[in-house]
């Protein structure tokens, strides 16, 4: 093979590369993150549910704190009507985290695993209510 | 702007059915439950494809030798010491090759040559045409930003330098979740790529149904991407645990995700497997071009044709003694008198 | 015939493709654009297969009964043999870069000299018996039956390429045409089918050691012509030698220099520079060709064309070889020769006996060019140079397109001229250099058969010419190719009136002051030197 040694070594080149995501997580079990919903105060709840169900949460979770944002800062409203009727405060600290009080567990737990950098914490103070 | 009805028409309609049938199929998949073929199954097969397919094409490339050394040269030759050669377009040296190959894979320098030749009554005019080289370079580049972002979801944790990716990808700050960059790029970049493969009369003249189709898939990989992230969302956790359980090779039967998903990966899945039977191999092809990367030094080092055999030739005693009278008319020397 | 062809009319035609499917569209066989097919003795001569009088206009190409077999056999032979064919195979994306970069397509719009396309005209059937997925889905991949009509079109397309590589400059992937040309013409030689213009001289090549056929007494009393025209010019006798044991120099030309004008005068040119340095160099009429007709038909036949520069060189004992001013001659020795029929190691490295100057870039091939050669003298100051005798004279130069792509000599001619000339004028930038234009009849294309074909694929080249003759009023194209010598008079006596053609050599001559000459009133042409007819 003209200059065979070459393109042997391209090909290892190229292999490890496509291989490196099996390579690097040899011996690896896949964790998936477990956010805790046992707070306190979530326990002493009698109906423990989210502002929306879960699943809608779980995917739309980012485009509902950015209107809470927009609807508090720049609209002036306080109150959030859900999809079933209830009324909560549009608060962060005072919807969210007074539920999820473990927002260093509940939030990051999932945002590290998706390397997914949330910049609710550029203004809000992550550390002054948690646990 | 054409006809639909045309059969000529047909080799782009053709290939944009045959992606619409493989999004169908990976729908159809997903209402009937069959996640684990097309959520394990499929991707391990598609990737053993790609990855054999790839080095198997390679090899076979490899194994024909380059029995002369025959590179394009671009520029001035190495010769006289005091005329200044072109060390990159024209390269004696080793180091040359790799600046030249370096430029043509990174940044497409043959392409960045491309002219426009256009015909005026009775004259022919040149321009730049550089709208080519951008379009492709443009689709490149943000491609492979996107594979490398897309890393986050094979590793554990994810490493630094993937983070600030996506961070640099994302840094306009629009919307939420945070726009990138290279999937605006990458849809541009395609759209423009098969507008002229269609606008362009020459263009469209040489397409074969093998230009669309990856085309067309490559579209699709992306605008289902796109839909995923900002429109119809998934729950990136559970496609994670997804990706990560085929990664350590426990894979897990997925939890039920967006069907949005299931046809991104079984698109994606389409690309690794069609990969290596395509044209797409000029991915490993462009290293190997033996226009592009050999030494223009055949004058100075002998290059070796392996496969070079003795061949009939007609010696000069044949000719001499053929024209031996006349030679000698001539006063020309001879061998035998 | 087509010289009747007024150049307007020529000119009606557009770059945009028919609406037919190229696939769909068979091979029309147009008078003027192909050459005759090549005569059975002479490939009997090199002994090729399939050796028989027969014409392409004619429905019987008296084909081998097992024909398909074997070009089937032969693609996949070379398929093993070349890197390049298989790799060019299978990795065109038909961006469509290299689609307006041909100067045949630029010059008659027919779509498949498309390099792109010309290559798809085998790459199809390549698919079809190759590749799985052509051998599976035919058409829906882009592959194609081998027919007898696609054979057709392969001869026919594939004797409208000069293997010019210009396209290979363009291409992302450095896809050469002249390779996939190459290949085809090896596969249709398999079936006798070439051209006479091509098969005639390699047959003259192979028995008479040139391609014109020159026995070796018109070759010297040739050269015994242009010995009295020097003489008539500069009062000076050469006496140059042939066939002569232990000269230190070999000095090879293509033969197409002591055959026709203007090459002759390139030749004289020569042979003054040779006699003012007073080289140690003899001529050859065996390996009185520099040039290669057998590179326009087979590796093999290349090989067996090139052996006799070496044999020679190595029977007279010589210690280097000198080449002339010739295109794919140069290709071949710089490409090939060495690979081919080396290692030369009966020679010495090339030493200039002038300047003492070790000729680095050739001491495996041992071949120096003459345009290397002469700038090394002149940057020496080891000539007198005359630049106003050449001053009736103005000057572009055309590279071509084997010396650009194939070599990379830009320089060292227009270093010279720069130094015999004071009138220098280039073409634009897009059509010189790497970039440069085909004359249109390389690679075996200059017959008279097919003139319509060279004139619209010299149209490109003509077109920039035109250009600077508009603008600087030139009027002399320098060139450092036989084939150009040979080929563009008539191509710009067609589309640019007034613009002779000349090689560097011619120049040189020109402006050399040699010792003992008489007051030069004219040029090697017998043209009045500026100020010397008599006014001043």
């Amino acid at each position: 093979m003209y200059k065979g040694g070459r393109i042997i070594a391209g090909l290892l080149l190229f292999a490890c590369l496509a291989l490196m995501p099996f390579l690097i997580n040899i011996g690896k079990a896949a964790a998936k993150p477990s956010p805790q919903v046992n707070t306190p105060f979530i326990q002493q709840l009698t109906t423990q549910t989210c502002v929306e169900p879960a699943a809608f949460m779980k995917t739309e979770h980012m485009q509902l704190l950015n209107q809470w944002r927009d609807a508090a800062l720049r609209d002036g409203k306080t109150v959030y009507v859900n999809s079933q009727g209830q009324s909560f405060p549009i608060s962060l600290e005072n919807s969210c985290l007074k539920c999820h009080s473990n927002p260093q567990q509940f939030c990051n737990t999932c945002h590290t695993y998706a390397a997914v950098k949330p910049y609710c914490w550029d203004c809000h103070n992550q550390g002054g209510t948690s646990q | 702007m054409w006809a639909w009805r045309e059969v000529r028409e047909l080799k782009i309609l053709y290939p944009l059915l045959g992606v619409l049938a493989l999004v169908l199929l990976a729908y159809a998949g997903v209402v009937a439950h069959l996640n684990v073929f097309f959520g394990i199954v499929v991707p391990y097969l598609a990737f053993l494809l790609f990855l054999v397919g790839f080095m198997v094409r390679v090899i076979t490339w490899g194994r024909s030798p380059v029995p002369f050394r025959i590179p394009t040269t671009c520029g001035q030759q190495k010769s006289l010491p005091w005329i200044k050669q072109n060390r990159l377009e024209n390269p004696s040296s080793a180091l040359g090759v790799v600046g030249r190959m370096t430029l043509e894979v990174l940044l497409f320098r043959s392409l960045f040559r491309n002219l426009k030749t256009e015909k005026r009554g009775d004259r022919l005019a040149y321009g730049s045409a550089k709208w080519l080289w951008l379009g492709g370079l443009v689709f490149h580049w943000s491609f492979l930003i996107i594979v490398l972002r897309h890393l986050r979801l094979f590793m554990e944790p994810v490493p630094v330098l993937i983070t600030q990716l996506g961070d640099l990808d994302s840094f306009l700050q629009i919307g939420i979740p945070l726009f990138y960059i290279t999937d605006g790029l990458i849809l541009a970049a395609l759209t423009y790529l098969f507008l002229r493969r269609v606008l362009v009369p020459q263009i469209r003249y040489i397409s074969l149904q093998a230009d669309y189709f990856p085309l067309f898939l490559l579209l699709g990989i992306a605008a289902s991407g796109v839909l995923m992230r900002y429109v119809w969302k998934v729950d990136i956790v559970e496609v994670k645990a997804l990706t990560m359980s085929l990664v350590t090779l426990r894979p897990e039967v997925p939890l039920s995700i967006g069907a949005i998903f299931y046809i991104h990966l079984f698109l994606v899945s389409a690309l690794f497997a069609y990969f290596p039977l395509s044209k797409l191999m000029h991915m490993g092809g462009v290293f190997l071009s033996p226009t592009r990367n050999m030494i223009n030094n055949s004058r100075s080092v002998r290059h070796i044709n392996p496969w070079n055999y003795p061949v009939q030739v007609h010696t000069y005693e044949a000719y001499e003694a053929e024209f031996r009278a006349k030679m000698k008319k001539a006063g020309l020397p001879l061998e035998t008198e | 015939m087509a010289k009747k062809v007024k150049p307007e009319e020529l000119l009606q035609y557009d770059l945009k493709p028919p609406r037919q499917e190229w696939v769909d569209t068979p091979v029309e066989l147009k008078p003027g654009t192909f050459c005759w097919g090549a005569k059975g003795k002479n490939l009997q001569t090199v002994g090729f297969p399939n050796a028989r009088d027969w014409s392409p206009t004619e429905e019987d190409w008296k084909l081998p009964e097992d024909w398909q077999e074997t070009i089937l056999e032969g693609i996949a032979d070379r398929l093993k043999k070349y890197r390049s064919f298989r790799l060019f195979m299978d990795v065109c994306v038909r961006c469509g870069a290299c689609a307006d970069k041909c100067h045949f397509y630029m010059g008659s719009g027919d779509p498949k000299n498309m390099p792109v396309l010309r290559a798809e005209l085998l790459r199809s059937v390549y698919r079809r018996y190759f590749t799985t997925p052509g051998k599976l889905l035919g058409r829906w991949a882009g592959a194609r039956e081998l027919t007898p009509d696609v054979l057709k079109e392969w001869w026919y397309y594939f004797f409208q390429c000069t293997e010019c590589r210009r396209c290979s400059v363009f291409c992302p992937y450095g896809i050469d045409q002249a390779e996939m040309t190459m290949m085809g013409r090896e596969l249709l030689n398999l079936l006798g089918l070439n051209t006479d213009w091509i098969a005639g001289p390699v047959a003259n090549c192979y028995m008479k050691g040139n391609h014109v056929g020159l026995e070796p007494q018109t070759i010297t009393s040739n050269i015994e012509f242009m010995l009295e025209d020097i003489e008539t010019v500069t009062g000076i006798q050469i006496e140059p030698n042939f066939n002569r044991k232990g000269a230190e120099i070999l000095f090879v030309a293509p033969s197409g220099d002591f055959f026709a004008e203007p090459g002759t005068y390139t030749f004289m040119g020569y042979l003054m520079l040779f006699e003012e340095l007073g080289l140690d160099y003899t001529l050859s009429t065996y390996a009185s060709e520099g040039g290669n007709f057998g590179f326009f038909t087979s590796n093999e036949m290349a090989k067996r064309l090139n052996s006799k520069i070496y044999a020679e060189a190595k029977r007279l004992g010589v210690k280097w070889i000198l080449g002339g001013e010739c295109g794919h001659m140069w290709r071949v020795v710089h490409q090939y020769m060495d690979t081919w029929n080396g290692p030369a190691d009966f020679l010495e490295e090339p030493v200039s006996p002038i300047t003492g100057t070790k000729f680095e870039n050739a001491k495996s091939t041992k071949m120096v060019h003459i345009a290397e050669f002469t700038a090394d003298l002149i940057q020496h100051n080891k000539l007198k140079l005359d630049k106003s005798r050449n001053d009736h004279l103005r000057v572009t130069f055309h590279d071509s397109c084997n010396t650009a792509r194939g070599m990379g000599i830009l320089e060292e001619p227009r270093y010279i001229i720069r130094n015999v000339c004071n009138h220098f004028y280039e073409m634009p930038e897009e059509t010189i250099r790497e970039k440069t234009l085909c004359c249109g009849s390389g690679s075996g294309l200059n017959a008279g058969e097919n003139l319509e074909l060279r004139l619209r694929g010299g149209f490109p080249r003509a077109n920039a010419v035109r250009y600077v003759r508009e603008k600087y009023g030139v009027n002399m194209l320098a060139n450092i190719c036989a084939v150009d010598r040979a080929a563009m008079p008539t191509l710009m006596d067609y589309w640019v009136p007034g613009v002779g053609v000349t090689g560097v050599h011619e120049l040189v001559a020109n402006a050399l002051v040699m010792k003992g000459e008489k007051e030069r009133t004219t040029d090697l042409r017998g043209m009045p030197l500026l100020g010397k007819d008599g006014e001043a």
